[in-house]
C-alpha cells in the first residue's frame, strides 16, 4: 500500500488553487502596512517603502475613543458566550437523544432535525419584533440568545454521543450509584470533548462573523460587534472624504486585526475539531 | 452492602431512566421553541395582517401572500438567486470535491499546508471577505485595475452591473468552498481503509479508486453540502448589502429577497409585508431543500 509516489503536476496544481484563497488575505496584510495615500499611489500587492503597520494598529485602536477596542470587546463577549451556551445545550441534547429512550425520541428530534432548513435570517425579523415588544432590542442579549440554537451543533452531537460513549460505561457508573448528571459532567463529557470543540468552533465563527443579526438588532455603536461595526466605517470612508478619507486605512487593519483571532483558534485547535468532524459529522 | 444488577430494585430504576432523557433535552428545546418556532409562528400570524392610515391594523387573510407573488421586485430577487445558486454552487462543489480528494489521495506535497491554506477564508467575516474583494475589484487602487493600467488598458469592471453577480458568486465561492472541502475531506477518512488496499491489489489506480469508491461513499456528505449551500444561496445578504455602496447602480434594494425583506422591514416600515416576504422565502428554502433531496435519493435508488 505504500505508494508514496508523488505527483508534481497535482501538487502544482493545488499550489495555484492556494495561492487563489490566500492571495486576498496577503494583499490585506500588505495594505495594513500602508497610508491612505500610499493604499492609491502604490502597487497593491507589495509593500511599500514607508511601513506605517504600527501606526495603523495605533490609529484603528485609539480613532473615536477607542470605539474599535469596545467592538473586539463586544465580539468576543457574544460569540464566547453563545457559542459556549449552544455547544452545551447541544452536548446535553444530543447526549440525551442518543442514550435514553424516552417516548417521542424520534419525531422531536425529526423536528429539529427538519428546522436545520429554516432560514436563519428569515428568523431575524419576526425574532425583531418580538424583542422590540420584551424591551431586549439594542442589548447583548439580542445576539447572544438567538445564537444559542444550533440544530446542527445538536445533530452533530447526537451523532457523535451515539459512538463516543459506549453504553457499557454509563452502565457501570449507574451501579456505581452515579446519578445522570454526574455521568454526563464526569463521564461522558470527557468522551464528548472533540464534538463539543466542533460545535463550539463552528458557533464562535457564526456568531463571530454575524452581520444581519447586529445590524437589526443594535443601533447604539458601543454595542456593536467588529462586523458591523467596520460596515460603518466603511460606509463613512466612502462617502465622506478629507478627515474621513483616513477612515481607509483603519478599516482595512481594522479587518485583519479581527480575523487573527478565529484563524489563531483554527490552527491551534486543529486536532480537536478535525477528529470531530471526521467522527461525526458526515454519517446518516 | 453490594447491590448486584438483576435485583429487582436496580431494575425498577433502569426503567426510569429513559425519562431523565427529557431533562437532558428539555434545555435545548426549551430555547429551541422560544427562539426558533415562536418567531416563526409570530411570522406567520403577522404576515395575516395589514397595516392602515385609517384603522390601524386589520386582518388581511391571504393579502400580503397574493401581493408577494405578484411582486416583480420580489421575483426576479428569487430568480436572481436562483440563477446565483444554479452556477455559483456547482462550482464551489466541485472544486471542494476535487481538492478533498486530491488532498485525500496521498500523491501531494504539503498536504497540510494546503487544507489548511484553502480553509483559512472559511474563519474570515463576510464582512471582511466583502470589503477586501470590493477594495480588490475596484478601480482606485485595486491590484487587478492597477495591472491592466501598466498594461496600458482598463480591468474589467467588476463592480458593473453585468458583472456584479459573478463578483458576488466569486466571493461566496472564496469564502466557502474550504468549509465544504473539509466535510468532504472529513468523510473520507472514514471510508476503511482495507476497500482502497483491496482495489489496489485488484489493480485499480488512484482515479479509479476516487470515482469508484470515494465518491459513493461522499454521497451523503455531498448532499450535507448541497442542502447548506442551498440555505446560503437564498439568504444573500451581507456580501450584496456591503458592494451597494460600492456600485448602488447594479445593486438595488430588492437585489436579493433578503435584502428586500430588509428593506420592506426597516426602511419602508412594512413589518407585515416583510414578515411574510420572509416567510415565503422560508418555504421557497425548504421547498428547494426537498427537491434537491428528492433528486439525489431517487437517483441512487436506481
Amino acid at each position: 500500500m505504500s505508494t508514496t509516489r508523488r505527483s508534481n503536476l497535482l501538487t502544482l496544481g493545488m499550489l495555484a488553487l492556494l495561492i487563489y484563497f490566500l492571495l486576498p488575505l496577503f494583499w490585506l496584510v500588505v495594505a495594513s502596512t500602508k497610508s491612505t495615500a500610499d493604499l492609491f499611489s502604490t502597487f497593491g500587492l507589495w509593500f511599500s517603502s514607508d511601513v506605517s503597520l504600527l501606526h495603523n494598529i495605533g490609529k484603528t485602536f485609539t480613532y473615536d475613543g477607542g470605539v474599535y477596542s469596545r467592538w473586539m470587546l463586544n465580539t468576543i463577549i457574544y460569540s464566547l458566550v453563545s457559542a459556549g451556551g449552544a455547544a452545551l445545550l447541544s452536548a446535553l441534547g444530543g447526549y440525551g437523544f442518543a442514550k435514553y429512550k424516552f417516548r417521542g425520541n424520534n419525531s422531536l428530534f425529526a423536528l429539529v432535525l427538519g428546522s436545520i432548513m429554516v432560514p436563519t435570517t428569515a428568523l431575524a425579523i419576526p425574532t425583531y419584533l418580538l424583542f422590540s415588544k420584551v424591551g431586549l432590542v439594542n442589548t447583548p442579549w439580542a445576539i447572544i440568545l438567538p445564537s444559542l440554537v444550533s440544530p446542527f451543533g445538536l445533530y452533530l452531537m447526537r451523532i457523535y454521543a451515539q459512538d463516543a460513549v459506549s453504553d457499557s460505561i454509563i452502565e457501570a457508573a449507574r451501579i456505581d450509584g452515579a446519578g445522570e448528571f454526574r455521568i454526563f459532567f464526569r463521564v461522558a463529557l470527557r468522551s464528548l470533548m472533540p464534538g463539543l470543540v466542533t460545535v463550539l468552533l463552528f458557533t464562535l465563527v457564526a456568531t463571530w462573523n454575524n452581520y444581519f443579526l447586529p445590524l437589526i438588532m443594535l443601533n447604539d455603536p458601543a454595542l456593536y460587534p467588529i462586523t458591523v461595526g467596520l460596515a460603518s466605517w466603511s460606509s463613512q470612508s466612502v462617502g465622506g472624504s478629507g478627515s474621513t478619507g483616513d477612515l481607509l486605512a483603519l478599516v482595512v487593519t481594522g479587518s485583519l486585526l479581527s480575523v487573527i483571532p478565529l484563524i489563531a483558534a483554527f490552527l491551534l485547535l486543529q486536532r480537536y475539531w478535525q477528529s470531530g468532524l471526521t467522527a461525526g459529522g458526515v454519517k446518516e | 452492602m453490594s447491590i448486584s444488577p438483576g435485583l429487582p430494585g436496580v431494575r425498577r430504576r433502569r426503567v426510569n431512566h429513559a425519562n431523565s432523557g427529557y431533562l437532558f433535552v428539555a434545555p435545548f428545546l426549551l430555547i429551541f421553541v422560544t427562539l426558533l418556532i415562536l418567531p416563526l409562528a409570530y411570522a406567520a400570524y403577522l404576515s395575516f395582517f395589514r397595516e392602515q392610515l385609517i384603522g390601524g391594523t386589520v386582518f388581511a387573510g391571504l393579502d400580503n401572500y397574493t401581493r408577494a407573488l405578484g411582486d416583480e421586485r420580489l421575483i426576479s430577487g428569487v430568480v436572481r438567486v436562483a440563477k446565483f445558486f444554479v452556477v455559483q454552487v456547482p462550482v464551489m462543489l466541485a472544486v471542494a470535491l476535487l481538492a478533498a480528494l486530491a488532498i485525500d489521495s496521498g500523491l501531494l506535497r504539503f498536504a497540510k499546508v494546503i487544507r489548511l491554506g484553502i480553509f483559512v477564508p472559511y474563519a474570515v467575516p463576510a464582512v471582511v471577505a466583502t470589503l477586501m474583494w470590493g477594495y480588490l475589484y475596484g478601480r482606485d487602487f485595486g491590484p487587478f485595475a492597477q495591472l491592466a493600467e501598466k498594461l496600458g488598458g482598463t480591468g474589467p469592471d467588476f463592480l458593473g452591473s453585468g458583472l456584479i453577480l459573478g463578483s458576488i458568486g466569486n466571493i461566496v465561492t472564496w469564502e466557502f468552498t474550504g468549509y465544504n472541502m473539509i466535510i468532504l475531506y472529513a468523510a473520507l477518512r472514514t471510508v476503511p481503509t482495507e476497500l482502497y488496499e483491496a482495489a489496489a491489489v485488484d489493480g485499480a489506480g488512484a482515479l479509479r479508486i476516487a470515482w469508484n469508491i470515494k465518491l459513493p461513499a461522499l454521497r451523503p456528505a455531498l448532499l450535507l453540502c448541497l442542502i447548506f449551500s442551498v440555505i446560503g444561496s437564498f439568504q444573500l445578504f451581507a456580501e450584496p448589502n456591503l458592494l451597494q455602496r460600492l456600485s448602488p447602480n447594479a445593486i438595488d434594494s430588492a437585489y436579493t429577497p433578503n435584502l428586500y425583506a430588509y428593506t420592506l422591514a426597516f426602511t419602508g416600515q412594512e413589518v407585515n409585508y416583510a414578515a411574510a416576504v420572509s416567510f415565503l422565502l422560508g418555504l421557497v428554502i425548504i421547498v428547494a431543500s426537498s427537491a434537491v433531496l428528492f433528486l439525489t435519493s431517487r437517483r441512487s435508488r436506481r
